[in-house]
């Protein structure tokens, strides 16, 4: 295959990237968008296999299938498996091997080139490595923070600012030091820091930022695989990669508005942050927990319930029992909405997702904007596994992980259900004074079994 | 052959900085509900560095070499598959709507 075709077809699959994107940015062409990128990098895939060595069989290529075909093993069943509720770090996941990929790409790309690499060539190996193992190492650890393998909390040690600022140091200067003197070690060394680097990168990011991390970590993974397709000469990876990288950069922005939140304030709020002193005293004062009938009564004689989800109901896969509660108060002539965060759950649009999967009525689905000014109307809120994304703190609480951010102001409704496994805190670990109002009444235990016992109690009445 | 491979750097340089422009119009504005199949999409996409990780096993002469292009594909390939999987997954459930209409129609 010559060159041109090879880069003329190259040239379609970056096309088919950018209509992928452009596809997925609205509701109805989504999946079609997604599609079509699949396709673009299946054609990328199969082309390369008769443009590398020159038209004759790949060297290794027995090995090369095996490779693919493991990877295809352990990606398709984790991708088909995985639940609703654990989509956010598989993502996570498949972003850093993605990064990690192209480190050893330019890795092993260097290695060849050995003494004969130009400096350019060198400067984009040094850039990929470095953002690929940081890539890498972050999205491991949002794995293990929202898989709940570690503490979801911000991760505060003594002199936290100092090691890491020494460590970037370090990142830098060697990469200086592969850059000047080339060789093997430099680029070791350069890769091991970059990996420390990426770990206490995300350490002090709290749990309900999460998702912004994982976004910018995504855009991060794109310009090193622009940067291998730099060093590689491949016209298609500049493409795809830069793609990622400035779509990846629009869309953290977008997440970070939509908690009301600068990107700086995000990455580096947790290190000026003062660790939350809000344990203690608060959690001794008495709470009102109702019983499921209760809880019916409430919404038996409201005129208006709007139910709040929250990762609660993703964890218990409760959404198509809360389902059938709003078919039932809707079948009472309650008037009922889902009052939906931009950021509930683990990512933003989660709940969308998962009240998708029940069919929920799209128009049921009010975003915050919206269903804000009409609390003061509604009668109950029923806040179904949701903690953060409702917390007054983030509007009275100067200094407090989520200060700032856009809540769902739940406390101007009449009145207020929660439905908590436990008195903790949620994710991003901050008390909420709403579970302490007079108005408020809790009911304990899973979301998807106190919602059944509200559906039967309510069928009694 | 220097002002050859000057003006291929030039045709890079040229692809990066209008790729960057594309980027940014493409997702300039996105409903907060798409986001995450958009950030899943997206990865999914850098998932094409399997091209590049296909190539440096072939070229590869170490032992060495091989074993860590090998790694790459393996890599690759599980961000490339299983994100338009996993994105595809998400999608899915949106579709669902046209249908949900009919079943809440008759359950009222």
């Amino acid at each position: 295959m010559s060159r041109n075709l090879y880069d003329l077809i190259g040239l379609a699959a970056g096309i088919c990237f950018i209509l992928a994107l452009k596809g997925l940015s609205s509701p109805k062409s989504a999946r079609r968008g997604n599609l079509i990128g699949a396709i673009g990098a299946t054609v990328a895939t199969i082309i390369v296999f008769f443009y590398a060595n020159g038209g004759k069989a790949l060297n290794h290529l027995p090995l090369i299938l095996t490779a693919i075909g493991f990877g295809v093993i352990v990606g398709v069943p984790a991708a088909r498996k995985v639940q609703m509720t654990q989509m956010p770090q598989l993502v996570a996941l498949f972003n850093g091997v993605g990064g990690g990929a192209a480190a050893l790409v330019a890795i092993v790309e260097y290695l060849k080139l050995g003494d004969g690499a130009t400096t350019a060539e060198v400067v984009a190996t040094v850039f990929t490595v470095i953002v690929g193992c940081v890539s890498f190492s972050g999205s491991v650890i949002t794995f293990l923070k929202l898989q709940e393998l570690m503490t979801t909390r911000p991760v505060i040690f003594p002199l936290g600012r100092q090691v890491i600022a020494l460590t970037l140091i370090g990142v830098l200067a060697s990469g200086g030091w592969v850059i000047t003197s080339g060789g093997s070690t430099p680029l070791l060394v350069n890769g091991l820091l970059s990996l420390l680097f990426g770990i206490l990168f995300v350490l002090p990011v709290g749990g309900a930022d999460v998702p912004i991390v994982i976004s910018l970590l995504n855009a991060f993974t794109g310009l090193t695989v622009a940067a291998s397709g730099y060093v590689l000469q491949t016209t298609l990876l500049i493409v795809a990669g830069t793609l990622v990288g400035a779509s990846g950069t629009i869309l953290t922005r977008l997440m970070a508005e939509a908690m009301g939140r600068s990107l700086f304030g995000t990455l580096f709020g947790a290190f000026t942050a003062k660790a939350q002193a809000s344990s203690g005293a608060v959690d001794t004062r008495p709470v009102k927990s109702g019983s499921p009938d209760d809880v019916a009564i409430l919404l038996n004689y409201a005129q208006r319930v709007v139910i709040v989800p929250g990762f609660g109901l993703a964890v218990a896969q409760a959404q198509h029992t809360v389902r059938e509660l709003a078919d039932l108060l809707a079948s009472k002539g309650v008037e009922v909405a889902y009052g939906i965060h931009p950021v509930a759950g683990r990512m933003p649009g989660h709940m969308n997702v998962l009240l998708a999967e029940a069919n929920v009525p799209y128009e049921q689905l009010v975003e915050m904007e919206e269903i804000n000014p009409t609390f003061p109307q509604t009668d109950v809120v029923l806040v179904v596994g949701a903690n953060d994304v409702v917390n007054p703190a983030a509007k009275t609480t100067p200094g407090c992980p989520i200060y700032g951010m856009p809540i769902l102001d739940v406390g101007q409704a009449g009145n207020v259900i929660f439905l908590k496994r436990s008195m903790r805190p949620g994710f991003a670990g901050i008390e909420n004074e709403l579970l302490y109002d007079a108005k408020t009444t809790l009911l304990f235990g899973d979301a998807k079994d106190s919602l059944t016992k509200v559906v039967s109690a309510l069928k009694a009445l | 052959m220097a002002t050859e491979l000057m003006s291929n750097e030039i045709a890079l340089l040229a692809i990066f900085l209008l790729s960057i422009f594309v980027g940014f119009e493409v997702v300039s504005k996105v409903s907060t509900t798409l986001h995450t199949p958009l950030m899943s999409g997206a990865n999914a996409i850098h998932g094409v560095i399997l091209v590049g990780a296909i190539v440096v096993a072939d070229h590869a002469n170490t032992n060495l070499e091989l074993g860590l292009a090998l790694a790459a594909v393996i890599l690759a390939t599980i961000n490339m598959v299983g994100g338009f999987v996993v994105t595809d997954r998400m999608l899915q459930m949106f579709k669902g709507k046209p249908k949900v209409k009919k079943d809440s129609g008759d359950s009222k």
